[in-house]
């Protein structure tokens, strides 16, 4: 039997009865659209979550300040030993100038400071800095470490600000928090696609079991297993992609209400620009996901009618 | 040729549907396998295409063991033996002209060839008129004959017809006989199982009597005689 022949029937098969099976069709598309909106919808809390936390320890650093005047080839060559360093993720240098600039716009608002600023002219009271990242915030402890052991005579004496406690508390409390919010992920996930493949399946199982008389006409007419599977395969590859495509375009304004609360909340990931760069590939995987649970739940349903 | 030998079908003590039947049919052949209910007629119309598997013996099909096939060679098998049921057995979402293509299609034919045979298998049954019809929309006598050309189509060797005319009146079932006879004489093996007294006297040909999955009589020349 040609084989580009039997796949042409098979497909064509498949597409005619996902349009004549109506109701059924809804039903099993509508399951699916519910999974792959929980797979989505946690797929983008992973994302939010990733990047409130990588906000988070970014804001953890060791502030290094330097001592008033010290050339700037000086501090560059500090900032050289520390970017050594292999817990050390950034090293960023802002000049005495940079740091005035800066101090003048978060205090916009504050007449006070500003006027006092004044007072002094010309003169910049800020010192020149560098800002250390670590890789992992926890391992920041020993790079402070590192860097008083130096003694540097540029810096500051005490000019090596590093909250430890404050910051080891922190990371505690966020470490804690990110373990939390994986666990509790990770069981909404199995718990939930649990189900909803259960249900998929389920719809599945029905048409199959409807169609049940056709597949035994089929087999007594000489028709292969695989003949009479892929009109299946291909109905239930069409029922998921069909729901990722429609879960796709759910997400749109739902990305869009979501994205203002968690603005709201002070996380600095704007979700919608996110949504709008990666939808494609949001969409592809869904797509798979969708077209592997639609398939995977015929092939499993088909089975039994197939032992005639 | 088809050969039952020593073929028993037993589901428990209390329930044997064939007992020790050995048979011997041979190619164009007309047989009729009468009986009343439960005498086993089905059951060697599903033996033969695999449909049940024998508790004992071995039937036979030109040489090759029916009951030695895999899951995956039946599907040929099935291809050689046209079947023809009381219920019809028609797909309700394909017209009729789908419904006789489906064989072909279902046996790797080519759409050329679909195209050229599925008119002529209309031709023979006399349904050229209907053929965008739906099952819904036929009658029992139209059914059937949708039935025996889809089962003829793939030019099988053997024709099994079980209680084709059980659901009809009797002008369609006379055109359902004279259908099986001209199929006949074109060369394929009929086996028809049925309990109508008239059809088995008025077709004058080989007839094997069962009654309690045992073969009581085989005559070839016969009439229902209980």
């Amino acid at each position: 039997m040609g084989a580009p022949l039997t796949f042409k029937r098979v497909l064509s098969s498949g597409w005619l009865s996902f349009r004549r099976n109506g109701s059924l069709t809804v039903a099993t598309i509508l399951v699916m659209i519910l999974t792959l909106s929980v797979i989505g919808g946690l797929l983008l809390l992973s994302v939010v979550t990733n990047s409130v936390l990588r906000d988070l320890e970014q804001k953890i650093d060791i502030l290094v300040k330097f001592n008033k005047g010290t050339p700037e080839n000086q501090i560059l060559s500090v900032k050289r030993d520390i970017e050594a360093l292999e817990d050390v993720a950034e090293v960023s240098y802002i000049s005495a100038d940079e740091a005035l600039v800066n101090f003048r716009e978060l205090h916009k608002n504050d007449p006070d400071i500003l006027a006092s600023l004044e007072e002094l002219g010309s003169e910049n009271p800020l010192p020149a800095n560098l800002s250390v990242v670590g890789k992992e915030s926890k391992n920041l402890a020993k790079v402070a470490e590192y860097i008083r052991g130096k003694n540097y005579p540029a810096i500051e004496p005490d000019g090596i600000n590093y909250f430890e406690e404050e910051n080891q508390r922190a990371i505690k409390n966020l470490s804690a928090i990110v373990r939390g919010i994986r666990t509790i992920g990770i069981s909404i996930i199995l718990v939930l696609g649990a189900i909803s493949m259960l249900i998929a399946y389920n719809t599945v199982w029905i048409a199959i079991f409807t169609a049940r008389e056709e597949i035994n006409i089929m087999k007594l007419v000489g028709a292969t297993n695989w003949y009479v599977r892929g009109p299946f395969i291909v109905e239930g590859a069409l029922h998921g992609a069909l729901a990722a495509l429609v879960t796709t375009l759910l997400f749109f304004p739902v990305v869009w209400v979501a994205s203002f609360q968690i603005l709201k909340i002070g996380a600095t990931v704007n979700l919608q620009t996110y949504f709008n760069e990666n939808f494609v590939e949001f969409g592809l995987i869904l797509l798979v996901i969708g077209v592997i649970l639609g398939v995977g739940s015929s092939m499993i349903a088909i089975r039994r009618y197939l032992k005639i | 040729m088809i050969l039952f030998e020593n073929v028993s079908k037993i589901y428990s003590p209390t329930s044997i549907a064939l007992q020790d039947v050995t048979l011997e049919i041979q190619p164009r052949e007309f047989v009729s396998l009468v009986g009343p209910s439960g005498a086993g007629k089905s059951t060697i119309l599903k033996l033969l295409i695999a449909e049940e598997m024998p508790t004992e013996g071995r039937v036979l099909l030109d040489g090759m063991e029916v009951t030695g096939l895999t899951l995956g060679e039946l599907p040929y098998l099935r291809r050689r033996v046209g079947m023809v049921f009381q219920d019809y057995k028609l797909l309700a979402n394909k017209t009729v002209y789908e419904n006789i293509a489906f064989a072909m299609e279902a046996a790797g034919k080519a759409d050329t060839e679909i195209q050229k045979s599925v008119p002529e298998a209309l031709e023979i049954v006399d349904l050229v008129e209907k053929r965008e019809h739906f099952p819904h929309e036929l009658s029992g006598g139209e059914k059937q004959r949708v039935a025996i050309a889809r089962a003829i189509i793939n030019q099988p060797d053997v024709l099994m017809a079980d209680e084709p005319t059980g659901n009809l009146d009797p002008v369609n079932t006379w055109e359902i006989v004279r259908l099986l006879q001209k199929i006949n004489e074109l060369g394929t093996t009929v086996l028809l199982a049925t309990h109508d007294k008239q059809i088995v006297d008025y077709l004058d040909r080989r007839v094997i009597s069962l009654e309690r999955g045992k073969v009581i009589r085989d005559e070839m020349k016969g009439k229902y005689d209980l």
